[in-house]
């Protein structure tokens, strides 16, 4: 990087015209060593990013799950699902009951794009219409697609023919 | 050292912090991403490792004043009043 074209006309220039720089083009011009610093900077805004990051992690307080009646058992036939809200009612769920006395529920929200996954009963899988997101029945681990996560799990406890929804591991 | 050789470090100096800052971003984007969705796993470390790529780039920047300044030195025993050869 060197200032072309610019030339200093005589070795006799005032100091100032060094201190002081009268040429809109040296003006514009970026050094390396503004540039490198420009860099070092930018690195520091990333490392405080992740300090932000980390303080946040610390004082963030813990969820906490208030056990919620979802369903009763009677309501969802074998192979059935049921859409509910747990813990807040911005955060779908489906509920599927996958024989008589097993239920399992997560997330609706893919964990790609937040699109809503639905049961796709032939396949016994979650499914992602947005991306061909497909997710097990089983644990709600990733099958196929872009979804970088698993769905979370909403923990069941099923209290006579009640059917309690009691926390979300992620 | 002759000033190509140094302009030659500091341009390879310069590379070797970009590609580091590329990481970092990377990092802190992987690190957020995780974070929002819940996991709080890799935040020490990845703040670990952003802090030692920062000091990577520290001493990198440091290597690049110093070569800068060697050069000017050899080139230009009074900077002010000579041509202006020394690396930008």
């Amino acid at each position: 990087m060197g200032v072309r074209g610019l030339k200093r006309t005589s070795t006799q220039d005032p100091v100032w015209r060094d201190e002081f720089s009268a040429q809109s083009a040296t003006e514009r011009y970026v050094t390396r060593r503004q540039f490198s610093k420009f860099l070092v900077l930018t690195s520091l805004g990333m490392f405080v990013g992740n300090l932000w990051i980390l303080v946040r992690s610390w004082f963030a307080a813990k969820p906490s799950f208030t056990p919620q009646p979802v369903s009763t058992a009677a309501e969802i036939p074998v192979g059935g699902v049921k859409l509910f809200s747990y813990p807040t009612p911005d955060d779908p769920c489906i509920l599927i009951r996958r024989s008589t006395d097993t239920f399992v529920a997560y997330s609706q929200k893919c964990t790609h794009l937040s699109c809503a996954v639905y049961y796709a009963r032939e396949q016994n899988r979650l499914e992602c219409p947005c991306h061909e997101g497909y997710f097990s029945i089983e644990d709600g681990s990733v099958l196929q697609g872009p979804p970088p996560r698993p769905l979370p799990r909403v923990t069941l406890k099923r209290e006579g023919n009640d059917i309690l929804a009691t926390g979300v591991e992620i | 050292m002759t000033r190509g050789r140094g302009i030659t470090a500091i341009d390879g100096a310069i590379a070797l912090i970009a590609i580091l800052l590329i990481v970092q971003m990377w990092l802190l984007t992987a690190t957020l991403e995780s974070y929002l969705a819940g996991h709080s796993e890799p935040i020490v470390p990845a703040a670990i490792l952003s802090g030692l790529i920062l000091a990577a780039c520290a001493g990198l920047f440091l290597f690049i004043q110093r070569i800068d300044a060697n050069i000017r030195s050899a080139e230009e025993p009074d900077s002010r009043h000579s041509s202006p050869s020394a690396p930008r």
